[in-house]
This record gives C-alpha cells, structure tokens and sequence, in this order.
C-alpha cells in the first residue's frame, strides 16, 4: 500500500513532481505510465526516502519509508538504471543487503537461482547484460519478501521470454494480495501487465483509473489483420484516412475501415486471412492522446 | 499456452530488522569483494613491507656507506609515507565507488536512516587497515633494522624510548588516514573529488606554507592535518611540533570534524 499526499519535488527551479496525490493498492497491479522525464523515477525515490520531498507526503504500509525498522520485509525495490556496484558478483551483493537485515545465504541462493542467475552469480556484475541486471534487481526486490512492491522499468533490456516471465511475477505477487506498482514507457506492456494506471505528465497526474476504462476513453478502433499476404493487402487497403502499420511480419494493424471493408477486400482478391480482430485503441494512443493534450495546455499557459 | 509458468516465490520464514551490528556485517562483505580492495591493501602492504628493506639493503649495498643518510627509524617508517597514498584512495572508494555506480541507492534502502552505513563503513576500514598495518609496520621495523644491523649501520633499538610508539604509531597514522579519507569521499561524493581533496590536505597545503613568513609558517603549521597527523609516529619533535599525543588529539579532531560534516550531508542531501 503506497499513499502519496500532494506529493511535490523541485530541483532548483525546476518541478519535477507537481501536487501528485494517488493510492497503490495492495492485490492489483498498479501500472506508472509517463512520457521521460515525466517524473516516474523521482516519484520512486521520494516513495523510498532517497530524495527528500519539497512538499505533501508518501507514505508506504502506513509508514515513511525512513521509519520502517525493517525496509526490505516491506518494500521490494527494483530501481531505475543499476543499483548494483559494478566490481562485486550477484552474490555478494544481495548478500550485502540480505546481512542488514539478518537474512541468510540460503535465502540469497535460492534467489539467484529463481531468477537463472545460477551460472553467473559469481561473475562481477559490471560484465552482466541489461536483461541479467534487470534480473538481478529483481531478486534484490525478493530477498525480505515483501507486501508492497516498486519496480522502476523492470523489461528494459529483457528478452520476450525475460518480459513474459517478469508479466508472470507481478501477476502471481498481486494475487497473493501484495502491491505491486511498476512503472513502464511500453504502454502495451502495462495493458497485458497492469490493472490499474496512474499516468503522469510533467509531474501532474493525468490519469488514475483502470486500464479498461484509460482504454475505453480513446477514441478510434484499429483491426488487426493476420495474412501471410499481408505486404499484398496492406497495398490493396491503403487509401485516404487509412494508416496501416506492422510491427511483425505477416500482421497489420490497419486504422480507418472497417473489419468487413477488409474482409471483403481480401475475398475479392483471393488473399488468405489467417486473422481479423477488431481491438480498441492501443493503450500507446491513449497514452499519447491524453499527454498531448497536457503538454499543449502547459504550453497554451507558458505563452 | 504460456510457456514459462507463474514462479513460486519462496517464503521468507524469518524476518528480522535493521541493526548496527548486521550493517557492519554487510559492509564488511562490501569491503572484501571487490577487487579495489585487494589492489589497494595489497599494495599498501607492500610498500610499508618492502620500502624500508629495500631502503636498508641498498645502503648496505654500497660500498661506502653515506653516513648522513636517512636514520634508521626513518628507514623503518619510508614505507608509511608512500603506502598512505593507497589507503586513503581505498577510503576515497570504499563510499565513492557507491555514489559512481548506483550501489548507494540500494545501500540506502536497505538502511533509510543512513548513518548505520557511515559508522559500519569506518569502523570495518578502521579495525581492518590497523589489524594489516600492524604487522606491516612491525615487520618493516625489524626486517630494516637487522639488514642494517648486518653491517653495522647503526639500527636502533625497539626497546629505545620513544621507538615502539613511533613503529606502532605508523599503523596508527595509516588507520587514522584511511577513516579522513573515507569522511572526505562521504562529503565529495565522487572518486576524483576525494581523491583530490586528501591530496590538497596532504601533498599541495604543507609545502605551500613554506612562502608564508617563518612566524607565520611556525605558528600554522605545527597544527594543518598533515603536520598533527605525523607527529604520531616521528621520534623526534621540536619547538614547532607537536607532541604525539597533541598530534593525535588534533587530527582526531580534524576526523571528528570531517565525519560530522559527512554524518550531516549524507542524511540531508537526496541520493
């Protein structure tokens, strides 16, 4: 449970967080979406009494993150970029933080080998990849086994198989009722990941609500079309107000016509569809939908 | 159809808080698995080893011995001039080496209230740099005295007055050195920044008092970090000296100072 009271940071004259006041609530997991340097990462490290507020209040499990006598049982903490000192091995560094608190090496290896950190944990931690780092955060976030989670960015870096498991983790560490709140800029993420959003734009929140409803607000559906034709279609459906897009090969995301249009664009052409999906609005557009509009009223105002 | 399934996290049976004692345990743990640690004890050990054997063969070596040359308890103490350098770099480190990689973001929330890390950081450099430079010390003394004595270059004895405070007070020196850098590197921040800072204290400040007038240089320098903090471990002391145990008290006061300055910064400033 995190609660954030009007929450503001300033760096010299610059606001990084503005007025944010929001809930995490234990059982679900709490997607951070903001543009960068939207103040994600400053919002966690007030949360985590790194930094210090300039005014309100956050408050974790009922308590300033400095007054718990026993932080890791509490608060599991992936953080931005690495926390890790590059010369020490896996192992030696979540033994560090496990002594603080009294937790043992057994505790230490079964992490490391929850995480397939098992070949490496010995290796000096400057020489691991993005995806063995986020890894390693992970396991760190593990050792006190805690109620409440923070995770800053945690698929950066991972390979599809790395996000489907960490997807698989928040949503087995919310079903056993803890909080799990965990900030990405792949907004696509959040809407397999996150039952709840908290959307932030230049420090002021935009949005607290749930993914069904951020994504209902969006304006516009898309179809997904699946075609082992698909570059034959795409040229066939092209037209005035229609964007096609294709993120793999063989399926199109097409905006402006209908799933029958298409459909029936394919069958007077004799291509095989393997797919046709009407889907809402991808939460990336909702997501930039609703920025967009903050930053041109933030600019409306400057001027 | 997933293909990774959902993984048991194991429970954590028994939970326990934040105490002094178990900072100092992960600190230490800290301190011997990295390799600066290593390199930097390693080589200080081998300088306050080797210099003063190395320094007493080579005057034996020669064929007609300077008579005038360094005495012998400054032979026995060459190495602790130079081996300073590597243990306050180690101290310098020790904090910095947390600030330059992100490592102190995870120091700081395992232990919010900060301070535990500061104490644990220089009582584990304290007691481990004193406990290896001890031996060093003591082993350079002897080693230089009877390479000396082999010849009959005058060694002194570690029963003459003044001789066993002066070889002790060497691992003293290095001990106290090794804690101000740590505090410096805590108020710094950054590796160069330490480093620099312990090498104006040091090497740039004594030197240039010497353009002061002799009154004034007189007057100053007995009481700089440098000149208190050598007063521990030199045999002899003038006029413009202090004693051993004035050097001592005011360098421990320079330490206290510096720690505090640290104490205050580190649980104020954001991370």
């Amino acid at each position: 449970m995190i609660e954030a009271h009007d929450l503001t940071k300033d760096y010299g004259d610059k606001r990084a967080v503005d007025h944010l006041s929001f809930t995490v609530k234990p059982g679900v997991v709490t997607g951070f979406l903001g543009p960068n340097g939207s103040g994600k990462s400053t919002t966690m490290r007030l949360i985590l009494g790194l930094d210090a507020p300039t005014g309100g209040d956050v408050k974790v499990n009922g308590k300033h993150y400095r007054e718990h006598k026993a932080p890791l049982h509490e608060v599991g903490a992936l953080l931005e970029a690495r926390s890790v000192h590059t010369g020490r091995s896996a192992y030696n560094h979540l033994l560090a933080l496990a002594q603080t608190h009294g937790i043992g090496r057994k505790r230490v290896e079964e992490l490391i080998d929850l995480v397939g950190l098992h070949e490496v944990a010995r290796k000096r931690a400057g020489q691991f990849s993005l995806g063995m780092g986020q890894r390693l955060g992970i396991a760190t976030a593990l050792l006190g086994d805690p109620h409440t989670f923070l995770l800053d960015e945690p698929v950066n870096g991972l390979d599809p198989e790395g996000i489907h498991w960490i997807r698989n983790l928040l949503k087995a560490l919310a079903a056993e009722g803890r909080a799990v709140f965990v900030s990405s800029h792949l907004m696509s993420e959040m809407a397999q990941t996150a039952d709840h959003l908290i959307v932030i734009g230049r420090g002021r929140l935009i949005a607290d609500t749930s993914v069904d409803e951020f994504v209902r607000r969006a304006s516009g559906a898309v179809v997904l079309v699946r075609s082992p034709q698909a570059t034959r279609l795409r040229d066939l459906l092209l037209g005035p107000g229609v964007t096609v897009t294709s993120d793999q090969p063989n399926v199109l995301e097409v905006a402006g016509v209908t799933s029958e249009k298409i459909g029936e664009s394919a069958a007077a052409n004799g291509i095989v569809l393997h797919e046709l999906t009407t889907v809402q609005a991808s939460l990336e557009e909702a997501f930039m939908e609703l920025t967009r509009d903050d930053v041109e009223f933030k600019a409306a105002e400057a001027a | 159809m997933n293909s990774v399934a959902a993984p048991v996290i194991p429970r954590l049976e028994h939970t326990g808080r934040v105490t002094q004692a178990r900072v100092v345990l992960s600190e230490w743990t800290k301190l011997r698995s990295v390799r600066s640690t290593l390199w930097s004890l390693g080589v200080a050990v081998l300088l306050t080893v080797g210099l003063p054997l190395l320094i007493a063969t080579i005057r034996t070596t020669r064929a007609h011995p300077d008579r005038h040359g360094p005495s012998p308890l400054e032979i026995a103490s060459a190495g602790v001039n130079i081996s300073q350098l590597a243990i306050a770099v180690l101290g310098v480190l020790l904090i910095t080496g947390e600030y330059s990689t992100g490592m102190i973001r995870a120091t700081f929330t395992a232990v919010p209230t900060r301070l535990p890390v500061l104490w644990a950081k220089i009582g584990v450099y304290a007691v481990v740099s004193f406990v290896l430079m001890l031996p060093c010390v003591v082993i350079g003394f002897f080693g230089s005295q009877a390479i000396l004595a082999h010849k009959n270059l005058g060694q002194i004895s570690f029963s003459h007055p003044g001789v066993a405070r002066t070889v002790i007070g060497g691992a003293v020196y290095l001990m106290l050195i090794g804690v101000f850098a740590l505090a410096l590197g805590a108020i710094v921040r950054s590796t160069a920044g330490g480093i620099s800072a312990f090498a104006a204290i040091f090497f740039v400040i004594p030197p240039l008092l010497n353009i002061l007038p002799s009154s004034w240089n007189n007057a100053i320098a007995p009481w700089i970090p440098d000149s208190a903090a050598r007063a521990i471990f030199q045999l002899t002391h003038d006029a413009h000296s202090l004693s051993p145990a004035g050097g001592l008290a005011i360098f421990l006061a320079y330490i206290a100072a510096a720690v505090a300055v640290a104490a205050i910064l580190l649980v104020r400033r954001d991370t």
